[in-house]
């Protein structure tokens, strides 16, 4: 049975791979260079290429992928879960091959391996890991000038998945993930909303427009549409199968992470953990590698907020403090960002309309002319410290892209 | 819409606003409304029949299945040819820059049919993808500062007789032909590789649109600190090795 940890034990050469990335992952600790999982699992994974199935096959396995929301959705559905095992999870959030198997190795105890992959990764890593269960979030606009078009990651989705024997568990209202889920057997909607609709007008199926009358979606030309959920974010409440209700007590603010808590309870489910205690479990989440955090600086409360991509800062515009509270918005535009820019103009920053506005990072002017076109007033600022002088004490809400989220936790102590 | 007011038509934002493609539209109407302008703005999805009543078309870039169906869709309404008969000011970027020539090779690999409202005929790359900042001289006769952009596409577009050269690069690809243009126009038709978007760094080609569709010579100044600021930046980014 899959409960009692390892069945059966690893082979001596998985054995020694295991040991042998984990001495590199020590190494690569004492050199200072980050966590060393990732160098940990590449070490491992050139030792015995069918590492990261060997790991699996000893665990109940959740994976879980997205634009947005996916470490916070992993973190999530590893809480409810250890209501009934012990779970291993790459939960700092390295997504890719080498990041995973690193994860596992560390969890020869465990039952369940509850994994965030990488979008390009998913096809790939399902096919190594054999998945009880797999959770879809929502696909958007992400790093275009380096990431596979949109529609064509929903594409490799289908045809990875289909097939798949795992339960899919998949958002009804995200028609590109409606359309990379749709080939597989057995999936379980969720109606977790969609709030960027810009990637979705056009049917993944026929092209054809899609109609948005009120939260249903549907061509008017394939008869493509959005299936009947049985699960479904309303409110302050998860709606499970048989119609009960049950209320979210998150410390994650925003209207996202209560459709993360959703999904994640309609996985926790699958394994016999019944809703009400999976929502319980997840109330103790306070922050997810350092984002939604409250750091005391320079006699402030900054709250640090991540997005990524026009979704992201959609969904974090909703959830900020009313004015008059500070924004700080920082951009980069670095390797693991995407350098292009363009998609700050995607963004509505009107929706900031009477906050106080400091931008920095590394493309501020960017910033600057989009919040000028706008017609939004704000200060450029060379630094976080000369930004955090210009707001009166109390709580700061600070929104920054990947790496230059990386810089102010660096800076600001967390 | 009034009769007075400047009519701004963003063409297919449902299959052709894939690189923050609504900035330009968003830096015109800011430049517009800043002169006191009165402003309708219209946003045509692909369903619906395109107004041929425009001042100024904006066409944005997208992936290759929209651009072949956003060019499905155009020649089928045929708004745009007679809003340009018209005397229509038409700026289109990267995937609408393509559908405005003669064809395009569409996502099936097949030579696609486009508007013929610029002579040029786009073709595909096989080298590696033009990805980068750009730096280039736009041709003298549109009396405008140099051109900085953000290229990323793997289309090659070439010349025909007819159409001018929009600039000349000093870094970058532009169309890709190795002469070192970059984009096209035919008299009021302008088409460019550089999304970015272009106009939020090139706000004077915000402003040529403006004076085309108005049929003045000059707008009164607005303040262009932080596009000074930022087209400065880029430059230097354009000019130095990555
Ligand atoms: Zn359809």
């Amino acid at each position: 049975m899959a409960g009692a940890g390892n069945a059966e034990p690893l082979s001596p050469r998985a054995k020694l791979a295991v040991t042998a990335g984990k001495a590199a992952a020590a190494v690569s600790r004492a050199a200072g260079r980050g966590s060393g999982s990732v160098i940990g699992g590449k070490v491992a994974l050139r030792l015995d290429p069918d590492l990261l199935a060997r790991l699996a096959r000893h665990l109940d396995v959740v994976l879980v992928s997205a634009t947005n929301g996916k470490t916070t959705t992993t973190r999530l559905i590893a809480e409810a879960l250890r209501a009934s095992g012990q779970v291993v999870s790459n939960a700092l959030g390295a997504n890719m091959p080498a990041g995973i198997t690193s994860a596992l190795a560390g969890g020869s105890e465990a039952r369940f391996g509850v994994i965030e992959v990488d979008e390009k990764y998913l096809a790939g890593v399902a096919r190594d890991t054999t998945p009880k269960a797999i959770a879809l979030l929502n696909l958007s606009r992400d790093q275009l000038d380096r990431a596979a078009e949109t529609r064509m990651l929903a594409e490799k989705w289908r045809e990875g998945l289909s097939g798949t024997k795992a339960v899919v568990i998949a958002n009804c209202d995200d028609p590109l993930i409606v359309w990379a889920a749709s080939s597989s057997p057995n999936v379980v909607w969720v109606a977790a909303g969609q709030e960027w609709k810009d990637d979705a007008w056009s049917c993944p199926s026929c092209g054809g427009v899609l109609q948005r009358p009120g939260e249903d979606w549907m061509c008017g030309e394939c008869g493509f549409r959005r299936p009947i959920p049985s699960w479904a974010l309303n409110g302050d409440f998860v709606l499970d199968p048989h119609g009960s209700a049950w209320p979210i007590h998150l410390q994650l603010p925003g209207r996202a992470n209560k459709a993360n808590a959703t999904t994640s309870a309609a996985v926790a489910a699958h394994f016999g953990v019944p809703p009400q205690v999976a929502l319980e479990r997840m109330y103790q989440v306070q922050a997810v590698a350092g984002r939604y955090d409250v750091i005391s600086f320079q006699g402030r409360e900054m709250r640090l907020l991540l997005a990524k991509n026009p979704a992201g800062w959609l969904e974090t515009f909703s959830l900020i403090d009313p004015p008059p509270t500070p924004v700080i918005l920082s951009v980069n535009a670095r390797g693991a960002d995407g350098t292009d820019t363009s998609w700050l103009w995607d963004v509505d920053y009107t929706r900031l309309a009477g906050h106080p506005i400091c931008v920095i990072g590394d493309r501020r002017l960017d910033l600057a002319v989009r919040l000028e076109v706008a017609g939004l007033d704000f200060r450029v600022c060379e630094t976080v410290d000369e930004a955090v002088q210009l707001c009166p004490p109390g709580r700061i809400e600070t929104i920054a892209n990947y790496t230059a989220f990386q810089d102010l936790r660096r800076r600001v102590g967390n | 819409m009034s009769d007075s007011s400047l009519r701004l038509v963003w063409v297919y934002p449902d299959l052709l606003s894939t690189y923050g493609d609504q900035g330009n539209a968003l830096v015109v109407e800011r430049r517009a409304r800043q002169r006191g302008l009165d402003v309708a703005r219209v946003d045509v999805r692909s369903d619906q029949p395109l107004p041929t009543s425009g001042d100024i078309y904006l066409i944005g870039g997208g992936e290759d299945r929209p651009q072949r169906l956003a060019a499905e869709r155009l020649r089928r309404d045929g708004g745009l040819s007679r809003a340009v008969s018209n005397g229509a000011i038409v700026f289109s970027v990267c995937a609408g820059y393509q559908i405005l020539g003669h064809e395009f090779i569409n996502d099936l690999g097949e030579r696609e049919p486009g508007l013929g409202l610029l002579d040029v005929v786009s073709t595909r790359g096989e080298g590696e993808r033009c990805v980068g900042d750009v730096l280039a001289d736009i041709d003298s006769r549109l009396g405008l500062p140099p051109l900085t952009g953000f290229e990323n596409h793997q289309g090659i577009t070439h010349l025909g007789p007819t159409a001018r050269p929009f600039a000349k690069v000093r870094f970058g690809n532009g169309n890709g032909t190795g002469d070192g243009f970059e984009g096209a126009y035919n008299d009021t038709v302008f088409g460019t590789y550089m999304h970015g978007p272009v106009l939020a760094r090139n706000p004077l080609i915000a402003d040529l649109l403006l004076k085309l569709a108005l049929d003045v010579n000059a707008l009164p100044p607005v303040d262009d600190r932080w596009y000074e600021a930022l087209r400065e930046e880029r430059i230097s980014a354009a000019t130095q090795p990555a």
